[in-house]
């Protein structure tokens, strides 16, 4: 997948749950949209962007936090095939 | 819940006449003369001794034809407003004078009514006897023969004799009006009853006809006296219904002669999913006529469902399966098991692979709920992946998402009709007299009625400033700047004091209200402030809202210019937070409703067309779901959602997906960015389209599976009212099968077992899954005409109005909508936006309507400029003009329009070699992916010459056509 695409779709999920007044909720809205409707191969790329410190610099920093702190959630269910 | 159909329960009130209206027979073709009257109270009178009640405000002749006399008529018909001009249905009153007009007068309590005595029948033989002396007596030979209200008179007033023969003044050589390609103004034998001027007016809008002359002179008149294709006329077709005789008739009809035989079906073009009648000789069309009973349209049409069905015997039809190794091979014309035996080996060989999720398959909303059904089930089933998706991802998917989230459920909240009960109607990014123009014609009605009209539009649309129609409001903002304007509205309601607090009290989430009631009461969201980015005056803004807030049942209707866009989904929930704080959900006249784009959109997202949802907007990774589906299907399903379109591409580009199943859909001409989706398209390995013509994307498949037309089908549409209505099959399919039993052949080869023997056994296991369908059969259909879902034990005839007590959601959700400008900027290259979108005549790629002589009123596509733009770069009317974007640069001509702003173009992508997508980017909206058609940072240019892309698309063009011309036949057999 191209993880430029990827991260800018989620900045943009990322820029939409930032203006919600609790950040918690805010940071587990991002991390939850993105399991609800991203394909395994989307997620396992934008995580494993995470670990790329060029990649992960250009991430809303919500984003990041997002990503960092549902890592388990987000791990598809079923490996892609 | 219940709902409007059982009314109030009192049975002395206005719905309890409703009631009746919708129980009626949907076969019941009676013309009762003059529309129904709805009314608090009955009245109780005698006709021809008869005791007869009706409403108050029914008319003497709607009584009499209720109670089974049929009072002669010709200038009086149901659809329309009586006119009292024939002096055919004159009848007798006890104690009134002379003899009134029965269409006209009104019933009252205990009045005596004689429809026949001998004084009544002289006088109308007599009035006959006049139309007759000015009428030719070619009966036998015109095209009305069969069908001539005016033939079916003269034989009721027993009209023997014309004492003043025939050859004083008379109107007999008057010509022929030939000009619309559908149907013909005879003007010898218009009787001037202005059924069509009416129909024109009351049930169109339009106001193009009107009666020219006085006394002896009268005529129709197109517009100004000029032929009807140089007139206002929008070829509805509404006047060639009213008409009682032969002066306005289909052109179909003059060739083929009366239908022998009909069957009620649904139009296959927008989102309205009018009901219409097909009338048939054998399997041929003779004409199609709007169905009176048929609720989303109640008798009414447009010129592409009315008229624009010729493409279905098109000589471009695909009519035997081919196969082809590479896209520069010549197509091999095969047997049908051939063919789906090839389409299967090579998705298996794909997986084996590519791996399990390296294919998918895209639904069609231009097929039936069945079809769409069954190829969702095919991938999740078969294939073994949820890679399936729908054309709705590019239009209304932000609608799904933002209404499940806000109100609870993914469509519409109101019926069409309801919007005769608003008092303010806001639309917002729709252009309904060209998209969804029967729609338009009942919202112009309710504006003539004294409703409220508020526009928020980047250009000025036609209901902008229409005859007899104007909006108070035209709130002509930016492209791509919706949000700020929808928060601004907010704005006005909340720090103005306009809330409805009890009604956001009892139904709606306290704590999100008020986390929403604070974002938008911040400075930074009112009109003054969003004024930079809006465009528009901040009073215009403020004043909108108050009328809004305050004005009654307001009503919100929005289409393709809300969901297009980076912040769609965050529009449609603003526009949910502004009918929620203003109390409009939950009862006739209010509501959210979406403008759906295709007739089949709202169905094909219900039966489980998204990728992360199965029917009924279940997420798939619902276990409970998930194995109530497994249990029936015999299969096991994955937990995680698929790819949606765009990622598809984006997979393709990547190599891990490389087969898709494509029914009806032509993603090369309507999805964004061309060359990107021709880029994808190219890596695959295998597609199969199953289409009806070649389509664009049928350039680039390996497989092409020849589709069905609606007229050669069964199945159900369900349209943006959530109404489902049959589609009924008139001619066996073109190539062998309808586009269901292919899915469920592809199915069989690929190993995984589907057994139906007819649409309405889908339909069973639909409403056996689905609890919003638990109550929709096809026996159920039959009896009621058409159900709005939901439909099931709670609700056994369906549900007219959502949200009424509760939200489906149980309490409201106010979402934050922050105003975030898109991605795609304007910039000193880039100075202009263009904005796209569709016109009357033509639907979608047009790959039906370019097939008609729809063709005739829209050719090309043009791009609109406003004439400071054109000025400033030497563009005139009708010059060549390159249009350049980041994605890419094509050539349209100009046509310069003070209907744009400055600032702003606007094209439309009806015809493929404009390559109006090449130019739109992939800049999506954050939740849907759904791409931003309405914003793409421009330049336009006078050019010389086509664009680079239209010359490789010309070549590309001519040598597909070619291969397909060198179709040869290797194997016999269907």
């Amino acid at each position: 997948m191209d993880v430029d695409n990827l991260i800018e779709m989620a900045n943009r999920i990322g820029q939409f749950f930032d203006s919600m007044p609790d950040r918690a909720e805010a940071v587990d809205s991002v991390a939850d949209h993105i399991r609800r409707f991203w394909e395994p191969r989307m997620r396992l790329a934008i995580l494993a962007a995470l670990d790329n410190p060029e990649a992960s610099a250009s991430m809303e920093p919500i984003v990041r936090e997002a990503l960092s702190l549902h890592k388990a959630d987000l791990q598809p269910k079923t490996a892609p095939a | 819940m219940s709902n409007t159909i059982n009314g109030c329960g009192s049975g002395n009130c206005a719905c309890k006449s409703a009631a009746s209206v919708q129980r009626r027979d949907p076969l019941d073709e009676t013309d009762y003369g003059t529309p129904l009257r709805h009314a608090d109270i009955d009245v109780t009178l005698e006709i021809d001794g008869e005791s007869v009640t009706v409403p108050a405000g029914t008319s003497v002749m709607r009584a009499a034809i209720e109670a089974g006399v049929n009072v002669p008529k010709l200038c009086a018909t149901d659809s329309l407003e009586p006119w009292g001009s024939c002096r055919l249905c004159l009848v007798e009153i006890e104690g009134k004078r002379g003899y009134p007009a029965s269409c006209t007068t009104p019933v009252e309590a205990g009045m005596k009514v004689r429809t026949q005595t001998d004084k009544l029948q002289s006088l109308r033989r007599n009035v006959m006897e006049l139309y007759i002396s000015d009428h030719p007596l070619d009966c036998l030979t015109c095209p009305a023969n069969g069908d001539c209200e005016l033939q079916d008179m003269a034989g009721v007033v027993g009209l023997r004799e014309v004492r003043y023969g025939y050859e004083g003044a008379n109107h007999l050589k008057d010509k022929k009006d030939e000009s619309n390609p559908y149907f013909t103004y005879d003007p010898s034998k218009c009787i001037v009853c202005n059924r069509c001027v009416r129909a024109c007016e009351e049930t169109q809008g339009t106001f193009a006809l009107t009666i020219a002359g006085r006394g002896f002179e009268s005529r129709v008149a197109a517009s100004e006296n000029v032929p009807f294709m140089e007139s206002e006329c929008v070829s509805c077709g509404a006047c060639v219904a009213a008409c009682p005789t032969a002066t306005l008739q289909e052109k179909t009809v003059i060739m083929l002669g009366q239908a022998e035989h009909s069957a009620i079906t649904t139009c296959a073009y927008c989102g309205v999913g009018c009901s219409l009648k097909a009338e048939m000789k054998g399997n041929t069309v003779v004409r199609m006529t709007p169905n009176k009973n048929g609720q989303a349209n109640e008798g009414h049409a447009c010129v592409k469902g009315r008229f624009a069905w010729g493409y279905a015997t098109h000589k471009d039809r695909i009519k035997k399966p081919m196969i082809r190794a590479k896209i520069t091979d010549p197509w091999r014309e095969v047997s049908w098991d051939e063919a789906i035996d090839y389409a299967a080996s090579e998705f298996r060989r794909i997986q084996d692979k590519y791996g399990r999720d390296s294919i998918g398959g895209i639904t069609s909303s231009r097929c039936t709920n069945e079809e769409t059904y069954l190829v969702q089930k095919l991938v999740r089933a078969a294939f073994g992946n949820n890679n399936v998706d729908t054309c709705a991802r590019v239009c209304h998917s932000p609608t799904g998402y933002g209404l499940k989230t806000t109100l609870g459920e993914s469509a519409g909240t109101q019926t069409f009709a309801s919007v005769e009960q608003s008092d303010v109607i806001i639309v917002m990014g729709a252009n309904p007299t060209d998209g969804h123009p029967v729609f338009g014609s009942r919202l112009k009605r309710r504006v003539r009625e004294g409703a409220k009209l508020i526009v928020i539009d980047p250009r000025r649309i036609d209901i902008v400033d229409t005859p007899h129609v104007k909006a108070q409001y035209h709130l002509q903002l930016r492209p791509g700047t919706n949000v700020a304007m929808v928060n601004s509205l907010a704005h006005v309601i909340v720090t103005e004091g306009l809330l409805k607090e009890d009604f956001i009290a009892e139904r709606c989430e306290a704590r999100a209200f008020g986390q929403w009631r604070d974002f938008v009461a911040k400075e930074e969201n009112s009109p003054e402030a969003m004024e930079a980015i809006t465009g528009v005056p901040a009073q215009q803004v403020r004043e909108a809202a108050r009328v809004y807030a305050l004005g009654g049942n307001g009503a919100i209707y929005y289409g393709l210019g809300v969901t297009e866009h980076a912040q769609g989904s965050t529009a449609v929930m603003g526009i949910a937070n502004l009918a929620m704080a203003t109390g409009n959900v939950g009862r006739e006249g209010v509501g959210v409703n979406p403008l759906r784009g295709q007739n089949n959109v709202q169905g094909s997202c219900d039966m489980g067309s998204f990728p992360h949802e199965l029917p009924g907007y279940r997420h798939i990774g619902d276990a409970a779901v998930r194995s109530l589906f497994e249990e029936a299907w015999d299969v096991k399903l994955q937990p995680e959602p698929g790819l949606r379109i765009p990622n598809m591409f984006d997979a393709a580009m990547h190599g891990t997906f490389m087969g898709l199943y494509c029914q009806g859909e032509d993603i090369v001409q309507s999805d964004p960015n061309t060359q990107h989706v021709a880029d994808a398209l190219s890596s695959m390995e295998c597609i199969v389209v199953q289409d009806i013509f070649l389509n664009e994307t049928a350039k680039y498949a390996h497989v092409l599976l020849p589709g069905s037309t609606f007229l050669e089908k069964d199945g159900t549409f369900t349209n943006a009212e959530r109404r489902i209505s049959r589609v009924r099959k008139v001619m066996p399919p073109l190539a062998g099968y309808s586009d269901w039993e292919v899915t469920i052949k592809l199915s069989r080869a690929l190993g995984y077992e589907m057994n139906y023997a007819n649409p309405s056994e889908i339909m069973d296991e639909i409403a056996r899954l689905t609890p919003t369908f638990h109550g929709v059969s096809y026996d159920r259909l039959d009896e009621l005409g058409s159900i709005q879902w939901p439909c099931n034990e709670k609700a056994p005839d369906g549900t007219p109005t959502m949200h009424i007590d509760e939200f489906v959601r149980g309490k409201g959700r106010f979402v934050i909508t922050k105003f975030i400008a898109t991605p795609e900027k304007v910039t000193r290259k880039y100075p202009l936006l263009l904005t796209t979108g569709r016109i009357l005549s033509q639907y979608n790629v047009g790959a039906q309507t370019r097939r008609t002589e729809n063709s005739q009123w829209h050719d090309e596509d043009r791009l609109e400029i406003h004439p400071v733009d054109a000025q400033d770069r030497g563009i005139k009317m009708d010059d060549w003009v390159g249009i350049e974007s980041r994605a890419g640069q094509t050539v349209l001509r100009a046509k310069i329009s003070e209907r744009m702003q400055p600032g702003v173009v606007y094209t439309t992508f009806h015809f493929p070699e404009s390559g109006a997508n090449v130019i739109t980017t992939e800049s999506s909206d954050w939740a849907t992916n759904c791409p931003e058609y309405k914003v793409t940072a421009v330049q336009v240019m006078p050019v010389e010459q086509p664009s680079q892309w239209q010359k490789d698309y010309s070549r590309f063009n001519t040598q597909q056509l070619e291969l397909l011309s060198l179709a040869t036949t290797t194997s016999s057999g269907k």
